[in-house]
């Protein structure tokens, strides 16, 4: 039995010594947790091989699966928030912010780019969850706004990836306003007849749900992702019961009449294309 | 009466003028005099408590249990000439949405908002003033028949929220709300929108897109409550006066922040302290209003309200 027993006491092996294992080789899905490859994953568009479970990504990995040769302008890229309320909770939020950015090497949880697919120009406003969740302020509220002027000035169509909790706390009333100011905007894009496509992904909830992420021409959810308005956890304490199995999800919203499709990402770019030239010819 | 707990020195000096009444009832004494000087010194307490509130009583002030909700405004404004109009045509009635064709001075005028009850029963009937998604469709078809009539539309805000239950959310509370802000956004008429208690977030935005956005005084409109937030941001109910600090959410935060386009004065200790002379006020201010925008041409009025919202918001460019 003294096999199995540890005769002195700590590891004793030195630092040098050690192998190291190298960052994020494996990727371990959250859904079926089976063990992919990180490289295999990432070929595969962060979807699992097993059961399809979508990762959530960013605008980064966005872009690079719709446009052309990962090919695309970036408009306003210098846009970032301010601190208009001089909003302070538990940390200030211009301290909140600059971590943010320095985590992410993002300005605000949206970017917006022009490019082509299979040809076709559009723009794409896509929001990144990993800056503050994906939290609406005044920066994607005018980044959207801005990206749609440049849409009725080249008469290109749209498309707006949202990825959500909601409107930003720490700016307010701002936040909120963003709302009416994003959906005023897109009646200018639909008077102008051009195509707006609204790509909801996990998680799209709140205030982004309530304003244009509703609002597409065609509204297409990916699969499984999270579409709310109230999210599930404050629905389950209004009802004071267990929600049903797939509550919110991108094919039970589809089952109640707010989508139009639901979009595997691999498919996405195929999809989109078609589509695009569905709107043109 | 109820009093909140700010409102303490007023309600001694009011019980104590109960009583001299009482008495002097009693003994046939003439206290006139008296009681006009309490009468006067109620009013100036009543002005200095109101002057002074704090954002969170203002938040206390809103939800005073004796304020006016949306169809008492619209019986006293239209004196009865109202006839309200139910139903979205799909689903239901909501009870915590009303809207019907009212008569101002003359002037057809289509009001819409949110309504609370009064007591327990009422209260659960209306649904605490929190409608579902057939709530904010209703408004909505209520808009477009106001618009196909070319009458303007005046809107009631007061919500603590669009209601956040399970069958809200199978029939689209977040399709509803953005669809409202979406049509409400090119709307032919003009549209007035008037805060008279609690706004709260997309609910009360979700009949908020207007020509006029208006606060009463002792209302307050920002993205969360007060409790809310504080539960998220410090997980922690604790916060919430903080939270009303921070979140700048009273009509003079907003008016500051250029968010809204007005503030409508409420009279001295609030609108429940006299709601015939608030409906008074509100009746003047939206008539003047919609006598100003009447004078606009459709496509001139919708621009400038696309245009007010789209200026809103504060970024930094490098």
């Amino acid at each position: 039995m003294s096999w199995y027993k540890r005769i002195t006491k700590g590891i004793k092996t030195s630092t040098k010594e050690k192998k190291g294992t190298p960052e994020g080789l494996w990727y371990k899905c959250p859904s079926c947790k089976k063990i992919t490859p990180s490289n295999e994953h990432a070929d595969g568009m962060y979807v699992c091989p097993h059961c399809d479970y979508h990762e959530r990504i960013g605008s980064a990995e966005y872009f690079k699966i719709i446009f052309d040769n990962n090919e695309y302008a970036e408009l306003n890229p210098n846009l970032s928030a301010g601190d208009p309320l001089n909003f302070e909770d538990t940390k200030k939020y211009t301290d909140r912010l600059a971590d943010s950015q320095k985590k992410t090497e993002l300005k605000d949880a949206i970017r917006t780019v022009a490019g082509k697919v299979d040809g076709n120009d559009l723009v794409v406003a896509c929001m990144d969850f990993n800056f503050i969740g994906g939290s609406m302020g005044s920066v994607v509220g005018e980044k959207i706004s801005r990206a749609i002027d440049f849409c009725l000035k080249y008469n290109i169509p749209l498309m707006i990836i949202s990825k959500s909790g909601g409107a930003r706390m720490m700016e307010a009333a701002y936040s909120l306003m963003q709302m009416a100011k994003t959906s005023a905007k897109l009646t200018l894009l639909a008077e102008a007849r051009i195509p707006y496509i609204s790509l909801l992904t996990d998680p799209t909830t709140g205030g982004v749900t309530a304003s244009f992420a509703m609002l597409g021409d065609l509204n297409i959810g990916e699969p499984e992702s999270l579409i709310a308005f109230a999210g599930p956890r404050v629905v389950k304490e209004t009802i004071g019961k267990d929600l049903p199995k797939g509550f919110q999800r991108a094919e039970f919203v589809l089952e109640h009449g707010f989508l139009d499709k639901i979009i595997h990402r691999k498919d996405l770019k195929i999809k989109l294309s078609q589509l695009l030239v569905m709107f043109k010819n | 009466m109820t009093y909140l707990d700010f409102e303490k020195p007023i309600a001694e000096l009011i019980e104590q003028q109960e009583k001299m009444k009482q008495a002097a009832a009693k003994s046939g004494v003439d206290i006139s005099k008296t009681l006009q000087e309490l009468d006067e010194k109620i009013v100036e307490q009543r002005t200095k408590v109101y002057k002074n509130l704090t954002p969170w009583q203002r938040v206390q002030a809103s939800r005073h249990p004796e304020r006016p909700y949306t169809l008492a405004y619209i019986e006293a404004i239209t004196e009865g000439n109202f006839m309200e109009l139910h139903g979205d045509r799909t689903v239901k009635d909501d009870k915590a949405m009303v809207g019907g064709f009212g008569s101002v001075n003359g002037q057809t005028v289509m009001f819409i908002g949110q309504q609370k009850g009064t007591n327990t029963k009422t209260r659960q009937y209306r649904n605490f003033g929190m409608p579902n998604p057939e709530g904010y469709r209703k408004a909505l078809r209520l808009m477009k028949l106001a618009e196909k009539f070319n009458k303007p539309v005046v809107t009631f805000i007061d919500t603590p929220g669009a209601y956040p239950g399970l069958e809200a959310e199978e029939r689209g509370q977040g399709e509803a709300i953005a669809r409202n802000l979406f049509e409400m956004a090119k709307l032919r008429v003009p549209i007035i929108c008037i805060i008279i208690g609690e706004g709260a977030s997309g609910g009360a935005l979700g009949i908020g897109v207007g020509d006029r956005v208006l606060m009463l005084e002792n209302t307050w409109y920002s993205v969360i409550s007060p409790e809310s937030c504080s539960s998220i941001l410090w997980r922690s109910w604790d916060f919430k006066e903080k939270a009303a600090i921070g979140l700048k959410l009273t009509a003079d935060d907003m008016m500051g922040q250029k968010l809204i386009d007005g503030i409508i004065r409420e009279p001295i200790g609030g609108a429940h302290t006299s709601p015939a002379e608030m409906f008074s006020i509100v009746k003047t201010e939206i008539l003047s209003h919609i006598a100003e925008l009447k004078q606009m041409k459709p496509d001139e009025r919708i621009k400038q309200r696309i245009d007010k919202f789209c200026s809103m918001g504060v970024v930094v460019e490098d």
